[in-house]
């Protein structure tokens, strides 16, 4: 049993407080992800986890004890750093052994469990070397399986990936998953890679200046963002805003000089008194269409004119950077479309997809 | 096409060969400044096999016409050398074990761990370097002299046993080693003791040898301290002892050039044994790049 949960956390350094009483709940064998821009406190909110951050307030539970004075030895997790931090001057063997032997376990079983992790991470040539004769994703591995063969309850992972090249992330990626599966134990991941994010975790906690902005399934954060740091934070390319102005009692709304329907779903979340309350509308790059879609009502459509600055072919799709109503805006389009820059082109833009935003707090309606 | 099949290049001009004029001052420089280091050295090798009334000879013979090896059998007889060297490599080896183990074990507090006033503290500690021995030298003694450690290796041992230069040296190393090789450790379940036992002394070979070569030699060829604190000839060190072929009467110049000669061998093997790793930085630190 290796539930987490962090009840009102704190961490201060002197005076700058970086971690505000976060409350999470992780659950046993959950892939929870921490994302947020680079100095959020993600790597300090794991590094609490792990203990070898002292907690300034609030407590930290493991299981059902708090753990806030455990040292990090006995509180049966294993953590995979940025670096890697492998023992530079033992070889790979030993690296990962080096935990077990200090617990006193039999000789036959540390070498049982550092050959099966070196199987299953494919490094089993490699265990007579050390570090410096290992390239980045051999270090990576060992250092995945140097956690691996202590059997934690938790695994923490601060960035595991981020000193790799794309193709080898996009394949480590997976691995991860795949262990995670089958090592049954429970994940806690920290990125600042919004694609890792979504395509690992069970759950992502959106984190900024050291507040959590939302937890939730990767899908679910894209759908119902709580807030525009969310919605602008997740899916890339990024959400597109355009400010706007409540009008025919919430049915629409006015941007500069055109008018724009609203979803019911949108309408009915405005509270009473909303005319003409000062709003921003998120359209997502992939409501952007040439022609109208079959299963879009076409009254939750508008016709909006963009020039189009830059046009980058992804080979899937066409991504048009360009400005719409004075805003610039990024669409994602068909690769089939013939727009390129200094284009003037007509975009339908589906508003039954769209999120609203209260301009002052930045909180969505209707979620 | 192979490299072969190419066309010959039309002849290509060579250009002459430039005097490098440069190049030779440069060389030039370095010779005479490398002869002037190595004179007073090489005197005193010659003039260890010469009569003492050939030492002052002018001009220099560096060669002596007939080496006279006897002067270091005599060395040996005329006074107690053997204990003087045995007294000094005593002292030497004590001092410098535990030097390097007071060094490495504050640096590791003063790099690694986090306690109040740290860096406070730290500033103090190497500020005291700034401080002339000239200074304390001699309340230092009179502190001795109460503890009754006077004419003991012991007091040389108590004075030399701490360095705020050895600290600050092994925790500029420790600083470069990175914070998260400690933070494993910690969680693979280690000690503090234990991570700098098996985790930063073995990646600190590089200033372990320079610390090592520094108080080795500095303590070998220490002269004040030992002739401050030792009088008796049973505890003197070689240096101090060489003073005893200094009498009222007599100075013998062979046989001091002679002592001294072999005074030098412990740290010229101790020099030549760890600059390798001197010279050398760490080989890796296990972390990307
Ligand atoms: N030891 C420290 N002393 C003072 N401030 C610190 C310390 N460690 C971290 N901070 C500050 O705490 C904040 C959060 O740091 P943290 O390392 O958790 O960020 P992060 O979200 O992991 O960012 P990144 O994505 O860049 O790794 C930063 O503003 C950082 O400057
Ligand atoms: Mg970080």
């Amino acid at each position: 049993m290796a539930g987490i949960s962090l009840r009102k956390l704190r961490k201060t350094f002197g005076t700058l407080t970086v971690v505000h009483d976060i409350d999470l709940e992780i659950a046993d064998k959950e892939f929870i992800i921490l994302v947020g821009p680079s100095g959020c406190g993600k790597s300090t909110t794991l590094r609490m986890i792990a203990g070898l951050e002292d907690i300034s307030s609030g407590d930290l539970v493991i299981g059902d004890t708090i753990v806030n004075d455990v040292p990090p030895k006995n509180r049966d997790i294993a953590m995979v750093f940025q670096n890697y931090a492998l023992y530079p001057h033992m070889t790979v063997y030993k690296n990962m052994a080096f935990g077990l032997e200090l617990r006193h376990s039999p000789r036959e079983i540390i070498d049982k469990k550092v050959n099966e992790a070196a199987e299953i991470l494919d490094i089993a040539h490699l265990l007579n070397r050390r570090p410096k004769a290992l390239s980045g994703g051999q270090r990576q591995r060992v250092a995945l399986g140097r956690a691996m063969v202590r059997s934690p309850a938790v695994f923490l992972l601060d960035e595991p990936l981020s000193n790799l090249d794309a193709k080898l992330r996009t394949a480590m990626r997976a691995e991860i998953t795949k262990l995670h599966r089958k090592l049954d134990a429970t994940f806690i991941y920290v990125t600042h890679d919004q694609v890792e994010a979504m395509t690992m975790a069970d759950r992502i906690v959106v984190m900024k200046d050291g507040h959590i902005h939302q937890v939730d399934t990767p899908q679910a954060l894209y759908d119902r963002p709580v807030n525009m740091f969310v919605a602008g934070f997740i899916g890339a390319p990024q959400m597109n805003f355009f400010p706007v102005a409540v009008a025919r009692g919430g049915t629409s709304v006015r941007f500069g000089d055109r008018e724009l329907p609203l979803p019911a779903r949108l309408s009915e979340a405005l509270p009473p008194g909303s005319a003409d309350r000062a709003c921003m509308l998120g359209l997502r790059p992939e409501h952007f269409h040439e022609r109208l879609p079959v299963d879009v009502d076409p009254a939750m459509t508008a016709e909006m004119d963009m020039e189009v600055e830059l046009a980058e072919p992804m080979g899937a799709e066409l991504h048009l950077n360009g400005v719409l109503g004075g805003e610039t805006v990024i669409a994602r389009v068909s690769p089939r479309c013939q727009a390129r820059a200094g284009d003037r082109i007509t975009l339908i833009a589906d508003l039954s997809s769209a999120h609203l935003f209260d301009k002052k707090t930045e909180a969505a309606f209707g979620n | 096409m192979s490299i072969d099949a190419m066309p010959a290049p039309a002849a290509l001009k060579r250009p002459r060969r430039r005097v490098n004029w440069g190049l030779i001052t440069t060389y030039v420089i370095v010779i005479l400044v490398t002869l002037t280091m190595l004179a007073p050295f090489i005197w005193m090798i010659s003039a260890s096999l010469k009569l003492d009334r050939d030492v002052f000879a002018f001009p220099i013979q560096w060669i002596p016409e007939n080496p006279r090896w006897e002067n270091f059998v005599e060395i040996w007889t005329k006074i107690p050398l053997g204990l003087f060297v045995m007294n000094t490599f005593q002292l030497t080896i004590i001092v410098t074990i535990l030097q390097l183990l007071t060094s490495s074990f504050a640096a590791y507090a003063f790099a690694k761990l986090r306690f109040p006033y740290r860096n406070a503290l730290f500033l103090a500690y190497i500020a005291t370097i700034a401080m002339p021995w000239q200074v304390y030298m001699v309340p230092q003694f009179v502190m001795m002299r109460g503890f009754g450690l006077t004419n003991t290796l012991t007091a040389l041992v108590c004075l030399q046993a701490f360095t705020a230069f050895g600290v600050f040296l092994m925790r500029q190393f420790y600083m470069s080693i990175p914070d998260e090789l400690c933070e494993a450790a910690r969680i693979d379940g280690m000690s503090e003791y234990g991570i700098w036992w098996r985790i930063m002394l073995p990646l600190s070979m590089p200033a372990i040898s320079t610390l090592t070569i520094f108080t080795f030699v500095t303590t070998w060829n220490d002269f004040l301290g030992p002739l401050i604190y030792l009088t008796k000839t049973e505890v003197k060190t070689i240096q101090i002892g060489i003073r005893m072929f200094i009498s009222q009467y007599t100075q013998e110049y062979g046989l001091i050039m002679a002592a001294s000669v072999v005074s030098l061998i412990p740290v010229l093997i101790v020099f030549l044994a760890l600059q390798r790793f001197f010279v050398e930085g760490i080989a890796s630190t296990g972390l990307k790049g």
